[in-house]
């Protein structure tokens, strides 16, 4: 099934995605990767977030971006980061920020799945590597904060326009479909070493 | 620093290397793409890839990255011994770099360990890897291929029993693919190292990621284990992306040197199917040929 979203997203609108489905996202998404989630946990522990996310996605992404000669920003190549890196923020990202989609590559684990279905949020992805593609979905860059990190771990607010195809991967429903691709193959990797299987 | 005719050609050229490298897919990559394209049989599997595949055409029309992460760059140097240019080539390489960086532009993806500081144009220590050969002849030869961090972080080092060695080798191979192989934007292509020291292992894995794809290693022993590895990984399921499918890997390519009697070390370095290199050879006259 597709779907045509635009931020922000109701739990409605999440509750009615399911594994395989293709999205397609308008609005705004916002970048962070390591040092960003980092900075966000220091704040929002603090009770000072920079930003209001609630309803807005969170894109695992570290683009690149260039400054063009009226100071105004262009993004170049934009695709998704390996999220398994930032399970261990799903509840900040989720429960504390509010945010109701976290856009990657590579998938989650099951902590990442369980506190989605507890705080009604989904994981999509978008194919990784294919980040010129990425990058066209991007209209505007909205703002950007904390270029001390440098460019790839800054958190960049664009405003995109259908950015897709995004894959549902992990729903509300239960289902986690990286972890169960995964489960299968160590199974079969187990039986294809041990001769068992021809 | 005042630069020579031919200290201004080896910038130039490594500067249309990267370039090449961060736009282009290479031939031998998109055939095998195509060819994944052709045999894939999930849905998922096969959207993804015809993205992938226009992703590519995008990024070479409009001479932009492929992919945001342009890697840590690494170049596989050979120096003919009558090559007039020798040490001052690592300067020249960085030199190259830093303006690649910022015309191209390259992701700047050398950060400090400890503090995090990002260096800002892809330089610093030990920033960009440089491997070097001294070679007869008088011509050099560069390669560059851009290693993305996703692509790294299931690669691993096992040190096996010698007299166990050949039985567990496979499942090492597949339990790390199996696990992992979903962080390194599959297809991959599979680098491995056999014997010599540790760390000559993963470079021996890592060097043969250079291997175009396709072509077999021409020891005829080594040839039949990358086949036989290929087919069992090509039958884990994981596909493009690790939402399923039935091509997991493009191909797998394998290194080998002799080893100490008493260890058997094995590197394995997966590479995401944007697996981005591009070569040049310059003459001594300034003259310079661009190529895969």
């Amino acid at each position: 099934m597709e779907h045509l979203l635009h931020t922000p997203i109701t739990e409605d609108e999440v509750r009615r995605l399911h594994v395989g489905d293709i999205v397609y996202l308008s609005g705004i998404v916002v970048t962070a990767r390591d040092a960003a989630h980092r900075r966000l946990l220091q704040l929002a522990s603090k009770g000072a977030p920079p930003m209001d996310f609630k309803g807005l996605a969170i894109y695992h992404c570290g683009p690149i971006v260039k400054k063009s000669e009226d100071g105004s920003y262009i993004v170049v190549s934009a695709g998704p980061t390996t999220s398994a890196r930032l399970e261990h923020f799903t509840e900040l990202v989720v429960k504390v920020l509010g945010v109701k989609l976290i856009i990657g590559k590579g998938g989650m684990g099951k902590t990442a799945s369980e506190i989605m279905r507890r705080h009604t949020a989904a994981y999509l992805t978008l194919p990784g590597g294919a980040g010129a593609i990425a990058a066209k979905a991007i209209k505007r860059v909205v703002d950007v904060k904390w270029l001390d990190l440098g460019m790839p771990e800054a958190l960049w607010v664009f405003e995109v326009d259908s950015l897709g195809p995004l894959i549902v991967t992990i729903d509300t429903h239960g289902r986690n479909l990286h972890l169960e691709v995964i489960r299968k193959a160590v199974e079969k990797a187990k039986r294809l070493s041990s001769g068992n299987l021809k | 620093m005042e630069l020579s005719y031919l200290e201004e050609v080896v910038v130039e050229a490594t500067i249309k290397l990267l370039r090449r490298a961060a736009t282009e897919i290479p031939p031998d990559v998109m055939n095998a793409l195509k060819n994944a394209l052709r045999m894939e049989t999930h849905e998922l599997a096969k959207r993804q890839l015809e993205l992938i595949i226009k992703n590519c055409e995008i990024a070479s029309k409009e001479n932009v990255p492929i992919c945001q992460d342009t890697g840590l760059i690494c170049f596989f140097v050979r120096v003919g011994d009558e090559f007039p240019i020798k040490a001052n080539l690592y300067q020249l390489l960085e030199k190259a770099v830093r303006k690649a960086t910022k015309t191209i532009p390259l992701r700047p993806n050398a950060v400090h360990p400890i503090t995090g500081i990002n260096t800002g144009d892809n330089v610093g220590r030990y920033a960009p890897v440089v491997e070097t050969e001294l070679v007869p002849g008088d011509s050099l030869e560069i390669k560059v291929m851009l290693k993305g961090g996703g692509s790294e972080y299931p690669s691993r080092l096992y040190v096996l029993k010698p007299s166990r060695a050949l039985e567990v080798l496979p499942k090492a191979v597949l339990t790390a693919i199996a696990k992992r192989a979903a962080f390194s934007c599959p297809p991959i292509i599979v680098g491995i190292g056999l014997g010599s020291t540790v760390d000559m292992a993963l470079r021996l894995a890592r060097r043969a990621l250079m291997r175009p794809l396709g072509q077999r290693n021409e020891d005829s022993m080594i040839a039949e284990l990358e086949e036989k590895l290929l087919k069992m990984i090509n039958r884990l399921g994981i596909g493009t992306m690790g939402l399923g499918g039935d091509i997991t890997a493009l191909d797998v390519k394998i290194e080998w040197a002799h080893r100490h009697p008493a260890s058997f070390p094995l590197g394995i370095v997966l590479q995401c199917w944007a697996l981005r290199k591009a070569s040049c050879t310059i003459r001594p006259d300034g003259s310079y040929r661009l190529g895969w």
